[in-house]
């Protein structure tokens, strides 16, 4: 098994007629995902890489019965989006917009959480299921099924880090990047808690980054969890008050620094990598 | 984006918040007119994106106008923890009886602005929530509404303020509270809201954040963009679209995706090297911004070597390679690059790399390793 995306998943694509939208569908629909449709605003009725495209949510949800969405909107308009598809009943969002206003995203918040729909991102490559295929724009070919389950803030270390570990051999039951602006939908101790309850997985792994506090309130939650966590923290020579390329990722005062983060995690029981090329190993210590 | 002082009350006052009457100088001359035009006693501030102005001098008085002057002319030029002053505030001077703090800043952990109220004024909150955490009241705002009049009254009660300046510090706070949603800010603050001998309450300082992201519809704004730092090559990055942020170091590192970046600074860090800067160039770049990104970069004079860290997906190795090709011939003569590629387009890239005679690294901790050793190898002449 495996979290979130598996052979009940149907998705629709949110802005599917733009450039990026209709490249990363016909990638979903390579890597195996149930692509049943797509929405942009006035061109419903066409039809793009062989699935039909609505004016609205809700008329492809009535019209494909969609229970996830990915959405490509562009910034100005994607915290609309996902207020629409969680509006609309649709249960998982993944957002891979960056650049959204973080206000608009307060106000999208509300209605996700008010609707019960899981909201990946935004600004995230959203996410994969080895063997039955992705929503986001994660190359799928570095996968292989197995045992790990995987989240991460950021995309091109996510890339990196399970391409370490498929070359180690270990393969990935669900991968995630939830995203990494100040305001996510679900944050690591969401995702830890589906991982806890799928038998697939065997063990976590999880990469942090300064910013926030999402990494300590995982750690607070690991300590109830039954399952190995094998945690890796970035930043660690970032400088205070610097936003290092994500808008989340930044030490204000003594908030979010990489060694807060580090510390929590170890005092959860966590063995936390020096280095990426570590990881492999600590994975395979706990499997 | 950081905004001046006189900008973010020029907002507040937008939104019905008093301030003293001001203007800002860019001359001794500008604000001895200014002073003259006032008419009374003033104050000048140094207009900088950094705090502690008070103590570095940067804020003076003038009772005359002439006095302003020679007060603008002292703070004008002035060097304020590396920026330098290029214009003040000339703005009416008060007496304040009682100072208070009202904040509003961006929660990760509650997804809402939250509202900070405080009797403890004039004095950095964070050194309150350290020490007296207590005479802080917070409150998220609900998003659905706004801060809603009663809300805002009920914030300044719990909080403390005397019961005279209760309905006007409530108006205020929630004019903030509506200025900072509509202005797409991550804060806004009035530090110290001063309740004057003369009774009245009024917002004596201002700062206030805006959201990058906000950028786009908040065009007005959007024109306050100045250099924020007191290194200039971090403004002129942002100006080409380059997320670039200056470090200490003499390694500069080019990579696609901040997490990956950020992970190759500390790679380099504990190959014994230390990061010039930081540098994601994204996803799907082409040639031209990787040409663009390395003759950058080595436009810090602390550069002795370039790293350039790729994991190829959107982006393409050999398109990488180009660009670092482009950009060899621009740069100080001799100074080393290593180049790591890996996913779409890395084995076309390496081809290109060899050919041209450019150093390559098979993962990133070996590109760091060789990158650091080559600056050393350059330092020592060999």
């Amino acid at each position: 098994m495996s979290i979130l995306l598996d052979n009940t998943t149907r998705v629709i694509v949110q802005g599917i007629t733009g450039r990026e939208g209709q490249y990363h569908t016909r990638n979903m629909i390579a890597a195996g995902t149930n692509v049943v449709g797509g929405v942009t605003p006035s061109k419903g009725g066409q039809t793009v890489e062989g699935v039909p495209v609505f004016d609205t949510v809700a008329q492809a949800k009535a019209a494909t019965d969609a229970n996830a969405s990915c959405i490509f909107v562009p910034p100005a308009g994607a915290a609309d989006a996902i207020m629409e598809a969680a509006s609309a009943g649709i249960k998982l969002i993944v957002c891979i917009t960056e650049g959204i206003p973080v206000v608009d995203m307060t106000r999208a918040m509300l209605v996700v959480r008010e609707k019960g729909a899981t909201l990946i991102g935004p600004n995230c490559p959203g996410m994969c299921t080895p063997g039955f295929g992705k929503i986001g724009i994660i190359p799928y070919q570095i996968f292989n099924p197995g045992p790990v389950g995987f989240i991460s803030r950021s995309g091109t270390l996510t890339y990196e880090v399970v391409s370490l570990l498929t070359g180690a051999g270990i393969g990935q039951s669900t991968c995630i990047g939830i995203g990494g602006d100040p305001i996510i939908g679900s944050t690591f101790a969401d995702y830890l808690s589906l991982f806890e309850k799928d038998p697939q997985t065997k063990v976590v792994v999880m990469c942090g980054e300064i910013g926030g506090s999402d990494e300590e309130d995982a750690a607070e939650f690991i300590k109830t969890m039954t399952k190995p966590v094998v945690a890796f923290v970035s930043g660690r020579t970032a400088p205070a008050g610097k936003r290092m390329g994500h808008a989340g990722a930044i030490i204000s005062g003594n908030t979010g620094t990489a060694q807060g983060k580090v510390s929590a995690l170890q005092a959860a029981g966590v063995p936390v990598a020096d280095t990426i090329f570590d990881i492999p190993e600590l994975v395979k210590k706990v499997l | 984006m950081k905004i001046h002082e006189y900008q973010a009350k020029d907002i507040l006052a937008k939104y019905g918040i008093p301030v003293q009457p001001g203007k800002v100088a860019h001359t001794p001359e500008e604000a001895e007119a200014i002073a003259r035009e006032l008419g009374e006693p003033v104050v000048i501030k140094a207009q900088v994106y950094v705090g502690g102005r008070g103590k570095a001098g940067g804020i003076q008085f003038g009772d005359t106008p002439e006095q302003a002057r020679e007060a603008a002319t002292r703070v004008l030029g002035m060097d304020i923890k590396g920026l330098t002053v290029e214009k003040v505030l000339v703005t009416s001077k008060i007496d304040i009886k009682d100072e208070y703090y009202l904040g509003i800043v961006l929660d990760r952990k509650s997804q809402a602005p939250v509202v900070m109220v405080s009797t403890a004024g004039g004095i950095d909150i964070e050194e309150v929530a350290e020490k007296t955490p207590e005479k802080i009241i917070q409150q998220p705002i609900d998003m659905r509404w706004g801060l809603r009049p009663f809300e805002a009254l009920d914030i300044v009660t719990r909080a403390g303020f005397p019961s005279n300046i209760l309905r006007q510090s409530a108006a205020i706070l929630a004019a903030l509270a509506k200025a900072f949603i509509e202005s797409d800010a991550n804060l806004a603050e009035i530090n110290p809201l001063a309740y004057t001998t003369d009774g009245k309450v009024l917002a004596a300082d201002g700062k206030i954040v805006i959201d990058d992201n906000g950028l786009f519809r908040q065009k007005e704004y959007a024109t306050w963009a100045e250099p924020e730092e007191a290194n200039p090559l971090e403004y002129e990055a942002k100006q080409a679209g380059l997320t670039y942020v200056k470090l200490d170091g003499d390694v500069g590192i080019i990579g696609n995706g901040a997490g990956l970046v950020m992970t190759t600074l500390d790679m380099v860090a504990r190959a014994g090297g230390k990061p010039a800067n930081f540098l994601d160039i994204g996803g799907g770049a082409k040639a031209e911004v990787m040409y663009k990104s390395l003759t950058f970069v080595a436009r810090d004079p602390q550069v002795k070597g370039i790293l350039v860290n790729i994991f190829g997906g959107i982006t393409r190795g050999e398109e990488v390679a180009k660009g670092v090709i482009m950009a060899q011939a621009e740069l100080p003569k001799g100074m080393p690059i290593v180049v790591r590629l890996s996913g779409t387009g890395a084995e076309e890239g390496r081809a290109l790399l060899k050919d041209a005679g450019l150093d390559w690294g098979k993962d990133m901790r070996d590109a760091s390793e060789k990158i650091v050793a080559a600056i050393a190898r350059t330092e020592k002449g060999l």
